[in-house]
């Protein structure tokens, strides 16, 4: 095992550079939650490839840079059309931008809210303690399991903050955008918070780009909860620059009868990790979780799901699909708990993976813990070429080599994209998938 | 328009086909009849080029070009056309999507322009009527959840659609009930026409009441044995595949 030590000096050094510009808010009480946070990453190491969760992915590289902490006075602010390059064309929504995980109330697009909501950036709100805020962040911050979720609560600043009050439905996306763009190395460690009241409805985009395909390291952290009977609608586009890392930790919980569905896309980012874990605390409620990573060069994409049925009358549907070219490596690990007591639970995980070329490998494991007894569950995974038949059958009538498998490409991506329900995000989706794939098969 | 020479192939090292001579002219409707395993199928599948097949000698001209060194999709382009014995399932491909790649490929590879997503439709309303097709089948994804007779059906369409100028049908009877047979026979005697030429590959005479066929050739262990006009596949149903070989081994 590689020292660490070094490192993590490194990024302790870091927080006391970043508690010396925080001015008066270092009194705050959420700074000692940061404090307690940063003292649990002194203690405990980074992932390495020992561990069982981090077998196959090795995270290494990301430790061999000293990243700095984004500065927001010397960061290149994006133009308004880099900025609407981004934007999903023809869709109406909410847009908040953030440049190297700092809100940028200027670049961002608000209409009125309703009333009761809350819609900004967590700098914001930890401003202006809100009681749903302060009451949240002290109850379910967690330093976590691991060095990157303590390192990215020790470092909390910004980030999406997003309160929907009881009963209160936001018909437009939330599309929330985070760049990342030059000069030099840094680390950006955005949180974000949703909160969706009782009976309430929400949908989410959150979408990671960048501007300059610079290196840097991301890593996020986003807590969802979804109240009583609510409905959040989740989209993760993770197109980060090549160059760049991508460590993420989604946290939902669902209390009873809320529904979550969440689309996580991976098409960026030298290494990516995605640990999404997903509690049925309420009866009745329900999850699905569906994915698609698209990796190609050195690309390292890795998606830990957990999906904890700890309610009965539960059901949770989980579809991933990969896509894999060149030398890159895609991991699934798909775990399901089924709680004592999660009576009728209905679970369902599918992982399905098509590899393009020689060097390209998957590694897909699903896991299933079950501890009552009425229960239904099943899983699969598979991992294979393109169709031989069908690549024939498609050139047999007279479409050439490269559009038949792009054919094929689009095919096998499509259920994972038919269900976004914004037309537009499926639309660039689809484009990005033939962009990318037609430019492969050359 | 087609000349087989000395043609010799192999399928993972196995000799299949050990030599087929054959000549198709346009207007011509050749059937090829044989027992399972006699080569047919091959012979079929190495006209239009599927990649598992290995041409281990002899050639194949296609108006005048070599056509085993073209890719299957240039095949395609230049007008001939397998309906399969199996139709590939293609699931999230879009049929009438698929169709219209097809036959804008083919326009553009011939130079002509590319038909219009209305114009495509307004075609492919009319060869529908041909090949007696429900509506539905075209908003599914390819071949996906149909029956046999309908995926029958759907490659006589789009043969219908393409116009191949060479088309090969392979055991495009099999599995199919009598009405479902007709609805085929049918189609293919509509597309009929002194400027093509369809090779029909069938274990079954029954076929050929319905498309009649100017050639019946006979395929026996990788090599045609006997050829003859359409009175030839009568003699087959009466004294099956075996006798015939033996006349002609007699008569040798």
């Amino acid at each position: 095992m590689a020292d660490t030590s070094q490192i993590k000096g490194w990024y302790l050094s870091l927080f006391k550079d970043f508690e010396n510009h925080l001015d008066g808010e270092k009194s705050s009480s959420f700074h000692k939650v940061r404090k307690e946070a940063i003292g649990r990453f002194a203690e405990i190491d980074f992932p390495n490839t020992h561990q069982e969760d981090w077998r196959f992915t090795d995270i290494s590289p990301i430790l061999r840079h000293t990243f700095s902490r984004a500065d927001k006075k010397a960061a290149t602010i994006p133009t308004k059309d880099q900025i609407s390059g981004f934007q999903f064309n023809g869709m109406k929504s909410r847009l908040l931008v953030f440049v190297n995980g700092s809100y940028s109330p200027e670049l961002s697009l608000q209409p009125p809210l309703p009333k009761g909501a809350v819609i900004g950036s967590l700098t914001d709100a930890l401003k202006n303690p809100h009681d749903i805020v302060s009451g949240h962040i002290s109850n379910n911050a967690s330093a976590g399991e691991n060095a990157f979720t303590a390192l990215n609560l020790a470092f909390a600043a910004d980030g999406a903050f997003v309160h929907i009050p009881d009963g209160v439905e936001i018909e437009e996306p939330l599309h929330l955008l985070f760049i990342s763009t030059g000069p030099g190395e840094f680390i950006s460690q955005p949180r974000n918070i949703i909160i969706a009241g009782k009976n309430s409805r929400v949908r989410i985009v959150e979408h990671y780009v960048s501007l300059d395909g610079g290196t840097y390291f991301t890593n996020a952290v986003t807590e969802i909860h979804a109240g009583e009977n609510s409905s959040v609608n989740a989209v993760k586009i993770q197109s980060e620059s090549l160059n760049s890392y991508h460590i993420a930790m989604t946290e939902v919980s669902l209390d009873s009868n809320a529904n979550y569905t969440s689309h996580g896309l991976s098409f960026g980012a030298s290494i990516y990790r995605h640990d999404l874990n997903v509690a049925l605390n309420g009866e009745g409620s329900d999850a699905t979780l569906e994915g698609l990573y698209l990796l190609s060069g050195n690309q390292l994409s890795d998606t830990h799901s957990m999906i904890d049925h700890a309610s009965p009358h539960c059901s949770s549907q989980e579809h991933y699909k990969g896509i894999l070219d060149g030398k890159s490596h895609g991991v699934f690990n798909g775990k399901i708990m089924v709680r004592k007591g999660a009576q009728q639970t209905n679970s369902y995980q599918e992982n399905r993976n098509i590899i393009l070329s020689n060097e390209a490998k998957v590694d897909t494991k699903p896991q299933l813990e079950i501890f009552a007894d009425d229960v239904k569950c099943s899983h699969g995974a598979t991992v294979g070429q393109l169709n031989r038949e069908s690549l024939f059958y498609l050139r047999s009538r007279g479409i050439s080599e490269d559009q038949a498998k792009l054919i094929l490409i689009y095919a096998f991506a499509s259920d994972v994209l038919k269900d976004i329900k914004e037309e537009e995000i499926r639309t660039q989706l689809e484009k990005m998938l033939s962009e990318r794939f037609l430019a492969a098969a050359r | 328009m087609l000349e087989i020479k000395d043609l010799h192939a192999s399928v993972e090292e196995k000799e299949i086909l050990k030599g087929i001579d054959l000549k198709v002219n346009a207007g011509e409707v050749h059937a090829i009849m044989g027992p399972n395993g006699s080569g047919k199928s091959t012979l079929a599948n190495v006209l239009a080029g599927r990649p598992e097949y290995r041409v281990t000698g002899g050639e194949a001209l296609y108006e005048g070009k070599d056509l085993l060194a073209m890719a299957p999709e240039t095949r395609a382009r230049e007008g001939v056309f397998l309906a399969f014995q199996y139709p590939v399932e293609l699931p999230g491909v879009n049929n009438t999507t698929f169709l219209r790649t097809a036959l804008n490929e083919g326009r553009k590879y011939r130079g002509q322009p590319e038909l219009s997503a209305g114009a495509f439709l307004a075609l492919l309303k009319k060869k529908m009527q041909l090949v007696e097709m429900a509506d539905t089948l075209l908003s599914r994804a390819v071949n996906e959840g149909f029956s046999g007779g309908e995926k029958k059906r759907n490659e006589i369409l789009q043969m219908a659609v393409l116009e191949p100028r060479l088309a090969i049908l392979d055991e495009t009877d099999s599995g199919l009930d009598i009405d479902a047979l007709r609805i085929v026979a049918n189609s293919v005697n509509k597309l009929r026409s002194k400027e093509n030429a369809i090779i029909l590959v069938t274990h079954y005479q029954r076929l050929l009441n319905y498309i009649v066929p100017d050639f019946v050739h006979v395929l026996y262990n990788g090599k045609i044995v006997k050829s003859g006009g359409k009175e030839l596949a009568l003699e087959l149903e009466e004294k099956g595949y075996d006798s015939v070989r033996q006349e002609e081994i007699a008569a040798k």
